[in-house]
């Protein structure tokens, strides 16, 4: 075997004195010269890569400077009725009492404060608030086991073949439009819950006091709580498919190994290990039930009151915005429903980071798949 | 203990029983909505689809006949104003949570407050255009409704940039740097470009979304009855004139509303599909 010897001029340790030169490339062949030439001239230089840098960083922090302007804008717009009401925009009007505003939700015939009145310059946001609670309530009632049930479907009961195209037509469900939603409610559901649901809830549970029979319409809370819950569904059960496929399947193994039945491995391993996610998806839908505009808008019937009746008209916070903001010529007005666009806005960011929070806590951080 | 043993599994197995057949129906349930709407919507507005429900504007209410091209145009003109302002953005702040701020603090803040103003009620962003921009030019534009567009479009072209970005693998981008391409090319010219089909997807899933809203519309773009391609003037759009008429009290506007859901919602469906489809076959696979 030759022996390889190293010369002394192959081998030189980086030996130079401090003070002297950088070292220089060694000389190169005119083919690399032109390459190297080809390459500086391109922008292959520290400038340019930190040009792009900053370039992609500004995009990047233009979300934020979204998020401030729109926060900016809402403020400045409702000055106006911050200086005259203050918090008492959130609360009855002056010249009532709580009293007398309990006794006018309780008593269907007892006369209603005039919440709302653009002509004598009165706004309290108080029935908005309540429809927005109401609606976003009965549509978590309804939707929460649902959603939770599809999902638990689709991730462990389901066959192969079957969840595919199921989990497609989800996908499809959040993928439309909330006017044709609305659509569909004021033509379909409405009558059908005039006609058929409504005289049989009035008639089974009007005793309860919930279900009042002053309305004929078929619009109310009711109807816009149901097509709420159609909405929030997608959102809810494929954030909760996600967290439940992130569950480790040796916990599933583990529940199956000591005997459980498939329920009560899903009960134990899955469920309880998710269920930090499936708050987190719920308040998500929670999120996208309060400001949901259009659907509502067509379904919720427009008045101005707070009644105790499920059944009964009323409006939330986004349909009043939809339904008026074109129209009002007043500036008080105007800044009162700026007003209740920056009291919907901070809501709906304090609901939808808690909720971002929680479901990043059980999916680790990674990028969470948007709708 | 025999039968105490057989009691309870029975109770086991039933419950297991229950569960499962209230899974399969709460699935039912859900599809079932969905399968009613897509129904109904083809029951009613299938017949609609005339030719001259694409070429013409609506006709004045107690006329029959009309169409909604003027609304499907401006729902284009809408888009295009909105993509030229929040497809850069978007691509820009992807290629930076990617590239250059992986595992940053401020990444992580910019990805937390994307998925936050993903969130916010269109609504809310309508007021903030209309203050923004009608306030200042005193009418209403088309110009301002394509604004509201592209800042709801920014949260999810950044979103599916990055996650498309992450799934280019790490040999692809050292290969360029290593043949001493700069890093701002390699990004753009390499990684970028073997994303590109996801990039794109998710664009059109950000189109897709942003094409049925119709809350931030009614006080920027206002709508129009007319066709319309000046940017200054108020314009038609397709969701916007489905909201208008089905709230309207004529038979002849509400099957003109139907119609009009029935191109809505199949150009979505068509986009989603298509997305999928994109997206099921990966990333690099199209990149050649």
């Amino acid at each position: 075997m030759p022996e390889i010897r190293i010369s002394q001029a192959q081998f030189q340790p980086e030996q130079r004195p401090t003070d002297a030169p950088a070292p220089v490339a060694p000389a190169v062949s005119p083919e690399a010269a032109g390459v190297r030439s080809f390459l500086l001239g391109r922008g292959n230089s520290a400038a340019a890569d930190r040009g792009f840098s900053w370039l992609m960083k500004l995009c990047a922090l233009s979300i934020f400077g979204i998020v401030v302007l729109i926060a900016a804008e809402l403020v400045w717009g409702s000055r106006l009725t911050w200086n005259k009401f203050g918090f008492s925009f959130f609360s009855w009007p002056a010249g009532f009492t709580f009293e007398s505003v309990v006794k006018s939700i309780l008593d269907p015939s007892a006369p209603q404060p005039n919440y709302w009145d653009p002509v004598n310059g009165v706004f309290s946001a108080l029935p908005f608030l309540y429809g927005t609670l109401i609606t976003s309530f009965l549509a978590l009632l309804m939707a929460v086991p649902l959603a939770i049930g599809v999902a638990v479907f689709l991730t462990e009961m389901c066959p192969q073949t079957l969840r595919g195209p199921l989990a497609f037509i989800s996908e499809l469900l959040a993928a439309i439009p909330s006017v044709i939603y609305g659509l569909w409610a004021m033509f379909v559901l409405v009558p059908l819950m005039r006609e058929h649901l409504n005289p049989w809830l009035i008639k089974g549970l009007g005793w309860t006091g919930f279900f009042g029979d002053d309305n004929p319409t078929g619009l109310g809370f009711l109807s816009a709580g149901i097509i709420l819950a159609i909405m929030i569904l997608p959102i809810i059960s494929s954030l909760t498919r996600e967290v439940m496929t992130a569950v480790p399947h040796s916990q599933r193994e583990a529940a199956l190994a000591l005997g459980a039945t498939r329920w009560e491995m899903i009960r134990m391993a899955v469920l309880r290990n998710a269920r930090i996610g499936i708050v987190g998806a719920i308040i998500l839908g929670l999120g996208r039930a309060l400001g949901e505009t259009m659907a509502v808008t067509m379904v919720i019937g427009n008045s101005m009151e707070i009644r105790r009746s499920l059944l009964s008209n009323g409006n939330t916070m986004a349909s009043v915005i939809a339904n008026q903001f074109s129209e009002a010529s007043d500036n008080l007005h105007l800044s009162a429903l700026v007003e209740i666009g920056l009291a919907l806005f901070i809501v709906t960011i304090i609901v939808n980071a808690i909720a971002q929070l929680l479901v990043w806590a059980v999916t680790r951080g990674a990028p969470a798949r948007v709708q | 203990m025999r039968n105490e043993h057989n009691l309870r599994a029975r109770f086991r197995s039933a419950t297991d029983s229950a569960a499962t057949g209230l899974a399969v129906l709460s699935t039912i349930l859900v599809i079932a909505p969905l399968v009613a709407i897509f129904v109904y919507l083809i029951y009613k507005g299938a017949s609609s689809l005339t030719p001259s429900f694409f070429t013409q504007i609506p006709k004045p209410p107690g006329e029959n006949g009309g169409g909604m091209a003027n609304a499907i145009a401006g729902s284009a003109i809408l888009l295009a104003v909105g993509s030229l302002m929040g497809v850069p953005l978007g691509i820009g702040g992807g290629i930076f949570l990617a590239e250059f701020g992986r595992g940053t603090k401020l990444a992580n803040a910019v990805r937390f407050t994307a998925d936050v103003l993903n969130g916010v009620p269109s609504i809310v962003m309508g007021i903030a255009v209309y203050a923004l921009v009608v306030v200042p030019q005193k009418h209403f534009s088309a110009f301002s409704g394509g604004v509201a567009l592209g800042i709801m479009m920014i949260p999810t072209i950044c979103r599916t940039t990055e996650e498309m970005l992450l799934m280019v693998p790490h040999a692809v981008r050292e290969a360029a740097l290593a043949l001493g391409v700069p890093n701002w090319r390699s990004v753009l010219s390499i990684t970028v470009k073997t994303a590109s089909p996801g990039i794109i997807t998710g664009c059109m899933l950000a189109f897709a979304r942003v094409a049925g809203e119709t809350a931030p519309l009614i006080f920027t773009a206002l709508g129009n009855q007319f066709w319309s391609a000046n940017l200054n003037e108020p314009i038609a759009a397709l969701p916007l004139q489905i909201w208008v008429y089905a709230m309207s009290p004529y038979d002849e506007w509400h099957r003109l509303a139907w119609a009009g859901s029935l191109v809505l919602i199949v150009l979505i469906v068509a986009a989603v599909s298509l997305v999928r489809y994109v997206t099921s076959r990966g990333v690099l696979k199209g990149a050649s």
